[in-house]
This record gives structure tokens, sequence and C-alpha cells, in this order.
């Protein structure tokens, strides 16, 4: 599993990076940053899900 | 050179600012806001029976309207579909932000500035004001403020314990705790005396709760009291985010000083009835659901979920905005001028949206709720807020082992009207409670 995140919907809600630290990084303005850009580590999987289903703007989508 | 878009009709050099502090004066003769029979023609949204019925208006809207009107305020429509309010929110180009409160006054400001950037500003000069402000309420910023902000919940617990205890365990948990945290906190940033809270509520109550209809002399405006101050910090800047505002630059070019004016003021309203809102209807849930109140007690990994589920819940802000060309939302055509409201707390309840929408799910997992707003103006304080928020109801959960609504009736609970609803008075009965320890205090003595 592989994340992709879409900076240009990316308002800076920051749910993926409370939810998720070990996949988002945030950076001094507020904006997301993804950490892992290859494959996700199974153990994270979950979590990085969760990111995506919290994100208000639909800007992290998984893909396969 | 600088090719930043500078503010127009902007006067430059008196620090004196112009237009921005109308909202802050009354109408010679306030408009009458009579009872509503039909939501879906005539919504005010500035009533009491709106305040205190409000979720069952909108669930009411959702099904039958969506897009509800009035010809109050000179005309302002409400969509109640998170669809419709996403879409609007994210269309700059038809929906300006140069009017975000609805009021009598018909007073709107100019785009793209507006007179509180950013939040009244639009593209592209929207994004240059907002950036100003990420800096100070970005996530890491703000994990910095949240030891203070714990010593502030727990002293504000053991004062009120001690009211409690002298008053058969009763106490108003709204005005006796939920509302001063949030004004230490901004006064702090701001650099602002935190006894000065009292002038604060009183803006901001003008402002936002009865836009227009509360009379006030010029001197006691929000613009006479921020005047000051400001002129204080251009000449001795501090470390504060007053004396930051005062001497920030766009690209080299000082701010105008209706911008510097502005952006204060807009960060002393908008954090203050909003997390007061929040944390008070938050412990309004929490008084009538004690299986919450325990889960959270020996839960502590529900605490993300929970917090955003609150927010969802009792999303207390609504915004607005003003039609710029002919469009049509649904079945409902508006013009240029007319105003929109923006119910994010309807838009967080849509069955379309969320599952299970009207039930308060502690551990819910997929939450995009829009509390914070959606697009290019979300919350810029939704980390302050959230931190306040979610330290507020550990401290009282760590020390209160049990608590109830002090009157049985939870109808009996007042709700702020216009467009920031919470609490306003939150009388509870403490039933069990452990007063916390300062932390500064040495441990085993
Ligand atoms: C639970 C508490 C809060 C809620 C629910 C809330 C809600 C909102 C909402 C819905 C917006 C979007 C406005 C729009 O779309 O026009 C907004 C904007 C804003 N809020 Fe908050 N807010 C809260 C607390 C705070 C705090 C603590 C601060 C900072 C002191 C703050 C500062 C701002 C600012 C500066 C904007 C304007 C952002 C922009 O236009 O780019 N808010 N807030
Ligand atoms: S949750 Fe979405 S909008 Fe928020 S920071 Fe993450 S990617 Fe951006």
């Amino acid at each position: 599993m592989r994340i992709e995140y879409d900076r240009d919907a990316c308002q800076g809600h920051n749910r993926c990076y409370l939810l998720a630290p070990e996949v988002f990084d945030v950076d001094d303005e507020g904006y997301a940053v993804l950490r892992i850009t290859g494959e996700i580590p199974s153990e994270l999987e979950e979590k990085a899900k969760l990111a995506v289903d919290n994100c208000p703007e639909y800007a992290i989508t998984v893909v396969q | 050179m600088s090719n930043a878009p500078q503010p127009p009709g902007t006067s430059g050099s008196a620090a004196t600012p112009d237009g921005d502090s109308d909202l802050d004066l009354t109408l010679l003769e306030p408009v009458e806001h009579p009872p509503v029979e039909d939501w879906t023609t005539d919504l005010d949204h500035t009533i009491s029976d709106y305040a205190q019925n409000a979720p069952e208006i909108w669930a009411e809207l959702r099904d039958e309207c969506p897009v509800a009107h009035t010809d109050r305020f000179g005309g302002c429509w409400f969509p109640a579909r998170h669809e419709d309010v996403s879409s609007i929110a994210h269309d700059t180009e038809n929906f300006s932000s140069r009017g975000i409160i609805v009021n009598d006054m018909g007073f709107r400001g100019e785009s793209p500035v507006g007179f509180a950037p950013p939040i009244t500003s639009d593209p592209p000069f929207h994004q240059i004001a907002r950036k100003l402000l990420l800096g100070p309420f970005s996530p890491k910023a703000v994990a910095a403020l949240e030891p203070a902000t714990r010593e502030t919940c727990r002293s504000l617990i053991r004062e009120m314990l001690a009211e409690a205890a002298d008053n058969d365990g009763v106490v108003d948990a709204a005005t006796a705790y939920s509302q001063h945290i949030p004004v230490r906190v901004i006064a702090r940033m701001l650099g602002l005396p935190e006894t000065d809270g009292e002038k604060f509520r009183a803006f901001i109550h003008r402002i936002l709760e009865k836009p227009g209809q509360v009379a006030v002399t010029p001197g006691e405006t929000m613009a006479a009291y921020l005047e000051g101050v400001i002129l204080e910090r251009v000449d001795e800047p501090r470390d504060d985010l007053i004396s930051y505002l005062a001497h920030a630059d766009i690209d080299g070019m000082p701010l105008t000083p209706d911008h510097v004016f502005g952006s204060i003021a807009l960060l002393l309203i908008a954090g203050i009835d909003t997390t007061w809102s929040a944390i008070g209807a938050s412990l309004w849930h929490l008084a009538q659901n004690p299986r919450h109140h325990e889960q959270l007690r020996t839960q502590p990994e529900l605490w993300p979920f929970a917090v955003e589920e609150f927010l969802r819940f009792y999303a207390p802000v609504t915004m607005a905005r003003v039609v710029q060309e002919p469009v049509q939302v649904g079945q409902a055509e508006m013009s240029p001028g007319d105003w929109v409201l923006l119910p994010f707390p309807s838009a967080n309840r849509d069955p379309e949206a969320f599952e299970d929408a009207e039930t308060f799910v502690i551990d819910r997992q997929k939450n995009r709720h829009a509390a914070f707003g959606l697009g290019i103006h979300r919350c810029v304080g939704s980390n302050l807020a959230r931190m306040e928020l979610r330290v507020a109801l550990q401290e009282w959960v760590a020390a209160i082992e049990a608590f109830e609504l002090a009157d049985e009736d939870p109808e009996a609970v007042r709700w702020a009207t216009g467009q920031v609803r919470g609490p306003r008075e939150l009388p509870v009965r403490i039933l069990g409670a452990t007063p916390p320890q300062p932390t500064t205090q040495p441990t085993g003595a």
C-alpha cells in the first residue's frame, strides 16, 4: 500500500499528523509533509488509513 | 520591488483604523426580530428559539428544504446540507468573505482585504494575510503552549471546586471554568492583561451574538481599546503577537494600520467564544453521559477520537459569505449582495456525509468534520483550539470523578444566539472530585 498526498488540496487541518505522525510530518506553517513516499510498512497501514479517512479536504488517498 | 497586491482604500498613515469598528456600533433604531413561524422561508439565527432548537431545525431543513431563505438581514440563504456547504466554502469566485457576520446594518467590507484579514479577505490577498499568522499557530508552536494551558485549567478547577464547596456542590461550569481558558491563552499570546477578559467578552457579545443590537458608546468599542495597545507596541515591541503584527511586513512593505488592527481584532474575537462554546458543550454532554465521562477517565487512547467527535457533534461556528455573481445552489437562485450562512454544524450532522450522523460516537474512526471550516479559510487557530479543548477536558475528567447538570432539564441551558453557538450558563453539581495539585509544587512533601 502507498499513500498519495495532494498539497494543493491540503488546508492544514493537521488531522493526518495527529493520527499518523509516523507517516505525516507537518511544516512550520502547518501543512502536511508525507514522510513515507514509498511502500507503507504493514504495521503502519492502519494508521495511514485513519489519516485518509479523517482528512476533511480529501487530500490523501490510498494507492494499492 | 514588491508586487504584492496592496489593500485598496486604506489610509496608510494614522494608527487609527477607519471602518473596522462599524460592527461594534449600535443601530439608532434596532431592528425587530419577531418569532419565526417557518424556518424554511424565514430563518433567523439571532433569536433564542433558533439557538435552543438548532439541531432539530437543521435536521428538518436538511431533509425537506435544503436551502432555506429569509428576507431578514436584507436577504439571507441557509444551505443545510454538507454538500452545499462544502461547495460554497470552496467557491471563492462566487462567494466572497467580505461579509462574514450577518447583521442588520447591511455592513460588509470591501473585497479582497476586508476589515479583519484574513477572515474577511478573498484571493489573492487572503493567502498573503493568512501566511503571516500560520507560523505562530502551527502545531509545533502550539505544543509549546500546552503546559501553561494545563496549569491554567488546574488553577481554575481548584478555584471552582472551592466555590462549589460553599454552594452544595453547584457551580456554573461555563462562567467559572470554560470561558476563562481561551481568554487567558489568547491574552498571553497577544500580550494583553488576562484581567481584561471581561472587556473582551463584552466586545464579543456585541459583535457576535447581537450584531448591531446592543447600545455602546464610541469610547467603549474594541477599536478604542486596541488602538492604544497597538500604538504602545509600535513604539516598544515586546515578545508578543501584537508586536509581531505591528512590525510585520509583506515583501518589505509594512502592513497598513487597518490590516494590523483587523488581524489583531480577529485573533481576539475568533478564539474566545468559539473555544468557550466547544468546551462548554462538551461538558454539557459529559454531564448527561456518565458512561462517556468514565470511558475518558479510564481509556486515554480515546482522546484523539473523542476530541474530534465533540468538535463534529457540537461544532460551534457558522460562517457567512456574500454572493458576488448570480449563482444557483440546488433550487436556490442567489443574487449578488445576498448573504449566505455556512452552517458547518449542520453539515457535520448530515447523514449523507457521516454514518450515524445524529449519534455521538466517542471513538468515531471516520470523521472528516468541518467544525474548523473547509477550503482556504480553514481556522488558523484550529491547532490551538483543539489543544485547549483536549487539555480542558483532560484536566476536568482527571479532577472530577462524577458530576451532573444542576437543573434536571437539559434544555434549561441557555445557548448563545448568532453564529457561535454554545452554552452560556452551565450549572452543574459536582458529585466527587480531587482538586488538582499545582505542577510546580515539589512532590512527595
Ligand atoms: C473550537 C474553536 C474554534 C472553532 C470551531 C473555529 C472555527 C472557525 C471556522 C469555521 C473558520 C472558518 C471561517 C470561514 O470559512 O470563513 C475559522 C477561521 C478562523 N479562525 Fe477559528 N475557530 C475556533 C477557534 C479559533 C482560535 C482559538 C483562533 C485563534 C486565536 C481562531 C482564529 C481563526 C482565524 C484567524 C480564522 C481565519 C482564517 C482565514 O480566513 O484564513 N479560531 N475558525
Ligand atoms: S488532514 Fe488533510 S488537510 Fe489536514 S494537513 Fe493532513 S492532508 Fe492536509
